[in-house]
């Protein structure tokens, strides 16, 4: 090997070396575990700046479905669930893994369908009236399967219209609500979503509103600290001055401010 | 002019902050891993392959099928060690970028030791009376190995690139796709297919080819240019 041949491998080395050894921003941060519907609507780009700018706490979200991201507070692995299946939220409080629930904002869930409405879902009235049309049509339903804080409101419709969805028609696809909402358009097939994934949803194909309005279509955010005394390591303090701020005017403000095409997705609910 | 080739020209000409960090972060971590398992992998390949010892077929089949080790798979076990409900929880090191590296080396690594375990064995086989004749052991042959089958472990470390720079299945799970933390391209491709920007998406994965393909083509000029100068 000569020399020079030698110097540039080891220059080679060093230089990855040091891409390995670029510093972490060494601010102080929190991790919030929560749902894909706030992430992929935009709503943590837009609200996260602010409170970073009022404490110099970065936030770093991870986005999961809701069992997923209750799992990663039960193991420790991030500071706050910001979550929306509020038995599941009650239970990860009661059972220890989180010290305290607060209501947050809320948004509504909406059935969307093919555009010539084959079930006929239109004349309907209610969601639970909605979801017998599709089965009594054996149309194409694409469901989360994936036990996300959605497909727990979509378990919950079917059993209050009295059905328990099987067969050929019924796709549960076990993935996000993006993924999901892809797979509807091409079959194409009915699909229950949150508002706010469906209103900053590009690839929408043939699918529209369908069904909305019924009051059990209410969608709540929680948002909980992970218990320090199961997890010592929980960053209890800037966790907490998270959630003063997120249920506080500013933070609240901050929600309502938020909007996609001139549509507001989420609305404050904090007491 | 909409199309997710002239999206993915503007992202480049834009040179947007957030696309490079996230471009930045995915070589950065892909090398890194490269690396590690190279430094792992060359010497325990070209040990399995002059070693004699029993069981060595098993150990030899085990790191062949690994190279079918599913992503997820990968990811899931580092997730499940790095957690702190893990026996390293104590490290902090999920969703961050050395979560990723190590989760990645986990796939490459099989790669590079049945590659140059191959490689080795080959060139064994062919030059070993003259290397014995030489006087050299079979551990002080290793160097002169590896350097012989340098055309051939290249490929063998490129395939490596290659799968954990396409991978988004371990990066995803012990990353967490975290803006501007442990966003990759490829996690970046999963978020905007997932929001219907299909059309973003295609672009970003226009730009990762596009690096792939450069990084291939450097790695390719320099063994031509070794070769000519070598002869």
């Amino acid at each position: 090997m000569t020399h020079t041949r030698r110097s540039t491998l080891l220059g080679f080395a060093s230089g990855l070396a040091m891409l390995a050894a670029l510093p972490a921003s060494a601010q102080e941060f929190i991790t919030v575990a929560s749902t894909t519907s706030t992430e992929n609507s935009g709503l943590f780009g837009h609200i996260l700046p602010i409170f970073q700018q009022a404490t110099g706490i970065e936030v770093r979200v991870v986005s999961q479905g809701t069992g997923q991201a209750l799992e990663t507070g039960r193991r420790g692995d991030a500071d706050i669930v910001f979550v929306h299946a509020r038995a599941q939220e009650e239970q990860f409080v009661a059972e220890g893994y989180g010290v305290q629930r607060f209501d947050v904002m809320y948004n509504d869930f909406v059935i969307v369908g093919p555009a010539d409405d084959p079930a006929g879902v239109r004349a309907t009235d209610s969601a639970a009236g909605a979801m017998a049309a599709i089965a009594a049509a054996s149309a194409a339903f694409a469901s989360r399967g994936d036990d996300s804080g959605t497909h727990s409101a979509e378990k919950r419709l079917w059993s209050a219209a009295g059905i328990a969805p099987a067969g050929e028609w019924y796709l549960s696809t076990g993935s996000g609500m993006g993924a999901t909402l892809n797979t509807a358009a091409q079959v194409p097939a009915y699909a229950l979503t949150d508002r706010g994934t469906w209103l900053s949803f590009q690839n929408r194909g043939p699918l529209e509103i369908v069904s909305e309005g019924d009051p059990v279509m209410f969608n709540p955010y929680g948002i909980i600290l992970v218990n320090p005394e199961r997890h010592a390591h929980v960053k209890a303090e800037q966790g907490q001055a998270f959630i003063d701020w997120i249920v506080s005017d500013a933070g609240q403000a901050a929600i309502a401010s938020f909007t996609v095409g001139g549509e507001q997705l989420f609305f404050p609910s904090a007491q | 002019m909409d199309g997710p080739f002239f999206t993915a020209i503007g992202l480049i000409l834009g040179a947007d902050a957030g696309l490079l960090q996230i471009i930045g972060l995915s070589l950065r971590v892909t090398l890194t891993a490269v690396l590690v398992a190279c430094a792992i992998g060359l010497p325990l390949g070209a040990a399995l392959a002059l070693a004699r010892f029993p069981g060595r077929g098993a150990v030899i089949v085990l790191f062949n099928a690994l190279m079918g080790l599913p992503p997820v798979v990968a990811g899931l076990v580092v997730y499940l060690m790095l957690s702190r409900a893990g026996p390293f929880g104590d490290l902090a090191l999920l969703f961050t970028p050395e979560a990723m590296i190590l989760a990645q080396t986990v796939l490459i690594l099989p790669i590079v030791v049945s590659l140059t375990r191959s490689v080795v064995e080959d060139i064994w086989a062919e030059y070993r009376e003259q290397l014995q004749s030489l006087g050299a052991s079979r551990l002080r042959a290793v160097p002169t190995l590896l350097w012989d089958g340098r055309v051939s472990l290249l490929t063998g470390v490129l395939a490596g690139f290659g799968r954990a720079s396409a991978e988004v299945g371990a990066v995803l799970i012990v990353g967490g796709n975290i803006a501007g933390h442990t966003r990759t391209m490829t996690t970046a491709i999963t978020l905007e297919t997932s929001r219907g920007n299909l059309g973003l998406a295609v672009a970003l994965g226009i730009i990762l080819l596009t690096l792939t393909l450069t990084l291939n083509a450097l790695a390719w000029g320099a063994g031509q240019w070794a070769r000519s100068r070598l002869g």
